[in-house]
């Protein structure tokens, strides 16, 4: 005995949950949330900075009708990598409840199509970046378009903030697949519904981002 | 994963690593006490290395003209002094001295996550590793620790330095941020019964504050340090106004980081300072709401006072007037605690122990230091100190006189809790008189040379500017202080061996840490204690003082057992520790080779060869990182406690 009284160390309590009545892993990774929050929000801002010059500059010089550097940011394609991530995040839902009802079959369907559309995703972004490298907006302090060359960091900031969104999705799908084949072969262990429900917070996360960036950066 | 207030039938740790060599136990280990003293020995070495490059500094800056280190030396060696000071000494010796100490404190048998701790501390170690091989590999950092643009752009900074800067700051603030999250679950989350959130020990409350500050003040240094790099590897232009990059930007995102950083840097030994006085003063904490409190707020203004490092830019009079005015008002929660502790030690039963003087040197010397960041708070008095001596006087007297004495208080307090054995109080006093002496010698004429126009960060000086004889003075007070710190590696050397042997509680104090033995075994808590009240330890040897209302002890403790019985010994074997694991280190140990490629990925220092080797080791870091990942997996599920419970 020490000079305190004990609990019983056989308190009941469900694994891992601890004195806030939340599993640990998933607090954690809420704050890794929030941290990870701070990071985008720098990355965007320093765009939206680096944007609003640029078109000062060129309203100045009365050139922003035909050479605002969105120009380069085709709609169409966005609009549909940012579609096929907000259903990306419905699968996701999905295959979770599929876990909490231990329906394995739908599991794997669901997690299979969250892969795929996340893929999908970095595909049509990484088809996005090479189609800007060639029409001329590379990672450089200038861009040329129609022959013309601006001065600006718009290609620096698009590429490093949407670059390292990209970077979170690749990650996230590497998360998900190794999710996959852990309940794949793990079927009945009962830790499977917070795996699924924590790689589930972080996909959201990621796809909360971009809808951030897809608004700001290339709607507004 | 979390392992506390869980009794499951496994291997101990002891019989698992028994017949092994004892270096395994300690590289493999995810034991949190055994990292907290690894950052402790880890951070002690930065801080010597730290310590000479100021006393080469000092030694060229003690006579004017002098030529014994050239501009370009001394630019590297102010640099990674004050890098070394901040991100490899005082911020992992605090983080090492919590790692040990607040588990104990909320009555918990390890971090929530031990394998995330193993992997904090080799990557600090990986990131400082980094930062020193650059002394060997063709020049040290030399931009200064806040790297202003556009002096850290390529052309300016053209050795491999700041890209070490950058990558070896980037690991470490990778064991920051993960160590923070760490902190948060397990003070949230892994308390004993009975303590709540208003009875925790302030030092716990400090740890959390600090690693909430952490999680939102690195990501925006790590934001501008890669945005630097890409400026510095692949020409993008972001701090470049040559090219349409903007040099402020810098300036806000490292501040907005810089400013919390301090407070990272002060918190946690306030904290200490919260526990040490009390015990000494033999009262509780006057105001613990209020001493928490302004700690938290404290913790949230530090997020809006970032700009008064940059009143010398010219952002104009609205905005130097709300950063004057925001900063103005963190005096206010500092000077709340300032008057807890003093009205603390009141009236108190004060016993001069050489950890008690430390913590009195503490407040007396920040006190100080908070007043003159008080002056340099407002624009037009800052316009006319800064850049020059009288801000190292400031920051010295908050960094030094503040977390480092309150660091030897912590270091007093809890020697005998970590190993066994007091330190020699006798030779612990003198050393605190010549430190505090030394210390004053050493930084207080700075005030003076600073106030008569004394430049910072100038290699050396005219003579006849009337600042020979102060730097003459400070250079000679560097050396006693280098003494004094000798005298108490001599302490700990000679106490480690012959000191008198420690009880559970040699202080009287009370927290749990001190209710188990010194020190303590791998699980901590033979049961989990239940607490009753702030003062869990006083509770029970003054029962007739016990509760939270209650104003202390005042009479002799009851006697109060502390020791296990072997029987109760024996019971310890079926307390289930997580396993040792190599893969943190491994993945550590990937990530900072890969580093060391990247820094070279763009260079064409030797031609060819170098990007190929380049490249090489960023793969061998991705492939040892893949096999570290490999391993976490399968070692977290040998160690889940959900998949115990089916055994």
């Amino acid at each position: 005995m020490s000079a305190t009284s004990h609990a019983h160390d056989e308190a009941g309590q469900a694994p891992l949950v601890g004195s806030l009545g939340v599993d640990s892993r998933k607090l954690g990774l809420w704050a890794f949330i929030g941290s990870e929050t701070l990071f985008f929000t720098a990355l965007i801002t320093t765009h939206l900075i680096f944007y609003a010059r640029t078109k000062a500059d060129l309203a100045a010089k009365g050139m922003l009708e035909h050479m605002d550097p969105k120009l380069y940011l085709g709609i169409d394609l966005t609009t549909i990598l940012a579609a096929i991530l907000l259903a990306s995040s419905l699968t996701m839902v999905l295959a979770l409840a599929a876990t909490k009802s231990k329906e394995w079959p739908k599991f794997r369907f669901w997690l299979l199509a969250t892969i795929v559309l996340g893929s999908a995703f970095v595909l049509g972004q990484v088809y996005e970046f090479t189609h800007l490298y060639h029409e001329g907006l590379k990672l450089a302090p200038q861009y040329v378009y129609e022959g013309e060359t601006v001065k600006s960091l718009f290609g620096v900031t698009f590429f490093v903030m949407t670059g390292f969104h990209g970077l979170h999705v690749t990650l996230g799908v590497v998360w998900l697949i190794a999710v996959y084949f852990k309940v794949r072969r793990f079927a009945a262990s009962p830790e499977n519904p917070m795996d699924v429900e924590l790689v589930g917070l972080y996909w959201h996360f990621v796809d909360l981002v971009w809808v951030a960036i897809f608004t700001l950066v290339y709607l507004i | 994963m979390a392992i506390a207030e869980q009794k499951l039938t496994s291997v101990s740790p002891a019989t698992a690593s028994s017949g092994s060599f004892p270096w395994r136990t300690w590289l493999a280990t995810v034991d949190h006490k055994k990292i907290g003293i690894i950052y402790i020995v880890s951070a002690f070495v930065f801080f010597l290395l730290g310590g000479i490059e100021a006393m080469l500094m000092r030694v060229q800056l003690g006579t004017p003209n002098n030529t014994f280190l050239s501009a370009d030396v001394y630019n590297q060696l102010f640099t990674m002094h004050a890098t070394t000071m901040i991100f490899l000494m005082v911020m992992p010796m605090n983080v090492g001295i919590g790692n040990y100490v607040v588990p104990l404190m909320i009555g918990a048998r390890d971090m929530a996550f031990p394998r995330l701790n193993a992997l904090s501390i080799w990557l600090f170690l990986g990131g400082g590793l980094l930062l020193y091989l650059s002394f060997l590999t063709g020049g040290a950092p030399n931009g200064g620790w806040f790297a202003y643009a556009p002096l850290t752009q390529v052309q300016y900074s053209p050795t491999a330095g700041m890209d070490y800067w950058i990558l070896g700051l980037g690991l470490t603030g990778i064991a920051s941020i993960a160590g923070a999250l760490n902190f948060i679950v397990t003070v949230l989350n892994m308390r004993a019964p009975g303590m709540s959130i208003n009875r925790m020990p302030l030092f716990v409350w400090m740890n959390l504050v600090v690693s909430f500050i952490i999680i939102f003040a690195f990501p925006t240094f790590t934001v501008g340090s890669i945005q630097l790099l890409f400026d510095r590897q692949f020409g993008a232009a972001f701090f470049n106004p040559a090219q349409g990059g903007d040099a402020v930007l810098w300036q806000h995102l490292f501040w907005f980081f810089g400013h919390p950083e301090v407070y990272i840097l002060i918190l946690p030994v306030m904290g200490m300072i919260s526990e040490i006085l009390p015990v000494f003063s033999r009262k509780p904490i006057f105001g613990y709401s209020f001493v928490a409190f302004s700690g938290v707020g404290i913790g949230f203004l530090g997020f809006i006072v970032w700009a008064h490092h940059m009143f010398g830019v010219g952002m104009g009079p609205m905005a130097n007037a709300f950063f004057a005015a925001a900063s103005m008002v963190i005096a206010i929660p500092t000077g709340v605690k300032i008057f807890n502790w003093i009205a603390t030690m009141w009236a108190g039963d004060v016993r001069l122990t050489t950890a008690m003087l430390y913590a009195i040197g503490f407040i007396s010397m920040f006190i100080i230091g908070g007043i003159s960041g008080i002056t340099l708070a407002s624009p037009p008095i800052d316009l006319q100190q800064t850049d020059t001596y009288y801000v190292v006087a400031h920051l010295h007297y908050v960094l030094f006189g503040g977390s480092i004495l309150g660091l030897f208080a912590g270091a007093f307090y809890w020697f005998p809790k970590m190993t066994g054995r007091l330190l020699n109080e006798r030779i612990g006093k003198i050393q605190f008189w010549l430190m505090m002496i030394s210390f004053n010698i050493t930084f207080f004429p700075m005030h003076i040379v600073g106030t008569e126009g004394m430049p910072r960060r100038i290699y050396t000086y005219e003579a006849g500017m009337g600042w020979d004889m102060w730097n003459f003075i400070e250079t000679i007070g560097t050396f006693l202080l280098a003494f004094s710190v000798l005298i108490f590696i001599y302490n700990v050397l000679s106490s480690l061996r012959n000191g008198e042997v420690a009880s559970n509680d040699p202080w009287d104090a009370a927290t749990l840490e001190w209710t188990i033995p010194s020190p303590p075994p791998s699980y901590n808590f033979l049961h989990i204690p239940v607490v009753n009240s702030r003062r869990p330890l006083w509770d029970a040897k003054y029962p007739h003082a016990a509760g939270d209302d209650h104003h202390g002890p005042s009479s002799a403790p009851s006697q109060v057992r502390y020791e296990y019985t072997d029987e109760e010994t024996e019971g310890a074997k079926d307390i289930h520790m997580p396993s040792l694991t190599f893969s943190p280190m491994i993945f550590s140990g990937g990530l900072t080779v890969a580093s060391l490629g990247f820094i070279y990925i763009n260079k064409d220092i030797l031609g060819l060869p170098t990007r190929v080797a380049a490249l090489g080791f960023i793969l061998i870091g991705i492939v040892m990182v893949s096999i570290a990942i490999r391993g976490w997996i399968l070692d977290s599920r040998k160690d889940s406690p959900y998949l115990s419970q089916h055994h």
